[in-house]
């Protein structure tokens, strides 16, 4: 059964600063390629966070704005506000969604605000050096939790998500793991769909996605 | 065109719709909450947006996304609030994009007070938020002004793709004045289509539009910094507004003051002139650009003994004051800062022990 | 219709992920180091490929594509 692969017309040619293996790379090109999909390339505005993926305006082919951080559902909900023809989506990290912007996300959920968020969840602060996030896992080591995190009740990043989802009725939150091929295939359609459900019914989306699995070594 | 009796806060809204502004996000806080109060009824009338937000911050960045989209769009809060949107304002001017704050002043610091105050005006000035930035500031000394002021501000945000910012105070927010929404100060938007995030359909273009503030190369982020730095040296050239008041006598004492304050300044004006002593005002309109020149000249006219700065605060705009009479006369400052504001029987009993 | 593995070497960052997932085990890593310094992947085992797109899909830098060629 071979098939066809090519770069997503989305996804521009720039090499990604990624660490090599990081699944940012994997998630932008799902992300574009659910923009190929629904042909709508030439009305997305994307929002990059402060954190490793910063640079993503550098990596897709959209209108793109960048954020401070934490604060990219609230420079959604401008554009989307004001331009509810275009189509919206951030794409942040778990130190810029879940901590510092936590405000942020609830509420644009709460509001039902239409735009999709990419929700990667790797544990730790990237960018800045491996510092302990609020989805550090209770004793994961990070740069300021060197014996581990030391979390009381053990913060579990799949939980998030949930509750937000129980914000509001209308956010769709499926997991999805960039570290597998199925993974990643099983999610393919439906990421396109969920721009599509916000496109429809104005879902205020949420798509996470777990870290790799470093590699076992060839 | 008849004028109509309003509230400052209120006049500031519909002064933001005839100016052809349809968006705008705010947060509640005493005294400017009318605005939004008045604003949440008039934009659904006027097809516009107009959404609360749920935190100063969030706010500020929900104006940023708007202006980096290429929509006109404002908001307005009050000192606590401006604080909190300060770093968006420091992106704001770093990414170039239009827009329109306004600060309805309150006592500070802290908590502070609800009553009108002058105290930000090193916050609007001299940069509340980070880095090397400046905001274009007007300074109303009422509705009518206000009104104006807010009008212009529009226009002023597109030429130089920089937020504006309106301070007006408690007192300005609150009273209710005749006013007019002259239609000579509404300007159609500009065409944003290189720079914004308006979609690339939209400007039927296929280069796509980047809105952003980081500049990890230190040679783009020194460039970025000039490229403001040439902004501001142009507003400095071309947009500094001020007025004289009974400067065209031998005048002992220059008042410096604005907004409110100026407005009592002007009755003690007139009330020292009827015991025979000249005093004269000069009353900046803009705070940045400050009206250096004309300080130093009001200053060195050769009847004026003393310049004195009279401000609803501890003393900040004496520094600029000072700053600009260059030492040619001795610089006082007199300010109340809690909410009275002096009157006039003060002022003159200040002015008079000048002389 | 014929496909052809194209790996993009100066792309590649050498992560492995696809040496990993492989499930024909084609690819290696070369000790050729490519201009930013890393080590890309290549084909070992040509013959062996299937053209399964399973190391594209795993590839985060999109490095590696299968085009359809016309047949010889």
């Amino acid at each position: 059964m071979a098939k066809a692969f090519s770069r997503p017309k989305a996804l521009s040619t720039t090499h990604t600063h990624y660490c090599p293996g990081c699944t940012h790379g994997i998630v932008h090109r799902l992300v574009a390629e659910a923009i190929d999909d629904l042909g709508i390339q030439e009305k997305t505005v994307g929002i990059a966070p402060v954190g490793c993926a910063v640079l993503a305006y550098n990596y897709f082919d959209c209108d793109f704005q960048e954020a401070a951080h934490g604060r990219a559902p609230a420079m959604a909900t401008g554009i989307k506000r004001v331009r509810p023809d275009l189509m919206v989506f951030t794409y942040q990290g778990d130190g810029d969604l879940a901590s510092i912007g936590m405000g942020e996300i609830i509420h644009a959920a709460n509001r039902g605000e239409k735009f999709t968020t990419i929700f990667i969840n790797n544990a730790i602060y990237g960018m800045t050096g491996g510092q302990m996030a609020p989805t550090t896992m209770p004793g994961q080591r990070a740069t300021t939790a060197p014996l581990g995190g030391t979390r009381p009740r053990p913060a579990c990043p799949s939980a998030w998500p949930t509750c937000w989802a129980n914000w509001s009725p209308r956010i769709c939150h499926p997991p999805g793991r960039a570290q597998t091929p199925a993974g990643q295939q099983g999610q393919k359609k439906p990421l396109s769909r969920r721009f599509n459900i916000k496109w429809k019914t104005g879902a205020s989306v949420l798509w996470k996605w777990f870290p790799p699995v470093p590699p076992t070594g060839a | 065109m008849a004028k109509v009796l309003m509230k400052g806060n209120e006049a500031i809204g519909e002064a933001a719709i005839r100016a052809g502004c349809k968006n705008y996000f705010a947060y509640p806080i005493t005294p400017q909450s009318e605005v939004a109060e008045y604003l949440s009824k008039r934009l659904p009338e006027e097809g516009g947006v107009f959404l609360q937000g749920e935190s100063e911050v969030a706010v500020g960045y929900m104006i940023f996304g708007a202006a980096g989209a290429g929509e006109r769009v404002m908001t307005t809060s009050s000192s606590p609030g401006i604080s909190l949107m300060s770093e968006a304002l420091s992106y704001i001017a770093a990414a170039q994009c239009p827009a329109v704050f306004v600060n309805i002043m309150r006592g500070g610091p802290g908590l502070g007070g609800i009553l009108p105050s002058q105290g930000d005006y090193f916050q609007a000035t001299k940069g509340g938020g980070h880095g090397d930035y400046h905001l274009l500031v007007l300074a109303p000394d009422g509705v009518q002004e206000a009104v104006e002021m807010t009008m212009q501000a529009f226009t002023l945000a597109e030429k130089y793709r920089n937020p504006v910012m309106i301070m007006g105070d408690g007192l300005i927010g609150q009273m209710m004045e005749p006013v007019e929404f002259p239609d000579g100060l509404k300007t159609e938007p500009t065409n944003k289509d290189d720079w914004a995030t308006n979609g690339m359909a939209h400007r039927n273009s296929k280069k796509r539009n980047l809105v952003k503030s980081l500049f990890l190369d230190p040679t783009a982020l020194n460039d970025n910094n000039l490229a403001l730095k040439a902004k501001y040296a142009q507003m400095k050239k071309e947009e500094v507004q001020y007025e004289l008041v009974n400067a065209d006598t031998d005048y002992q004492v220059l008042i410096t003051s604005y907004g409110t304050m100026s407005r009592v300044c002007r009755t003690a004006i007139d009330m020292l002139k009827e015991e025979g002593i000249e005093v004269a005002m000069l009353r900046p309109k803009t705070l940045f650009p400050f009206p250096e020149k004309a300080v130093f000249d009001a200053s060195g006219k050769e009847s004026c003994q003393a310049v004195i700065s009279i401000e609803m605060s501890m003393g900040q705009m004496v520094e600029d004051v000072e700053r600009c009479v260059k030492g040619r006369r001795p610089v006082e400052f007199y300010g109340e800062c809690g909410g009275d504001i002096p009157s006039p029987e003060k002022i003159i009993e200040i002015i008079k022990a000048l002389l | 219709m014929a496909f052809q593995h194209i790996i993009d070497d100066e792309r590649c960052k050498g992560c492995g992920l696809c040496v990993q997932f492989c499930p024909k085990h084609v690819l290696e890593i070369t000790d050729k180091v490519n201009a930013k310094g890393h080590f890309p992947v290549f084909q070992a085992r040509p013959d062996d490929c299937i053209k399964c797109g399973i190391c594209c899909t795993m590839c985060p830098d999109v490095a590696i594509t299968i085009v359809e060629t016309q047949d010889a």
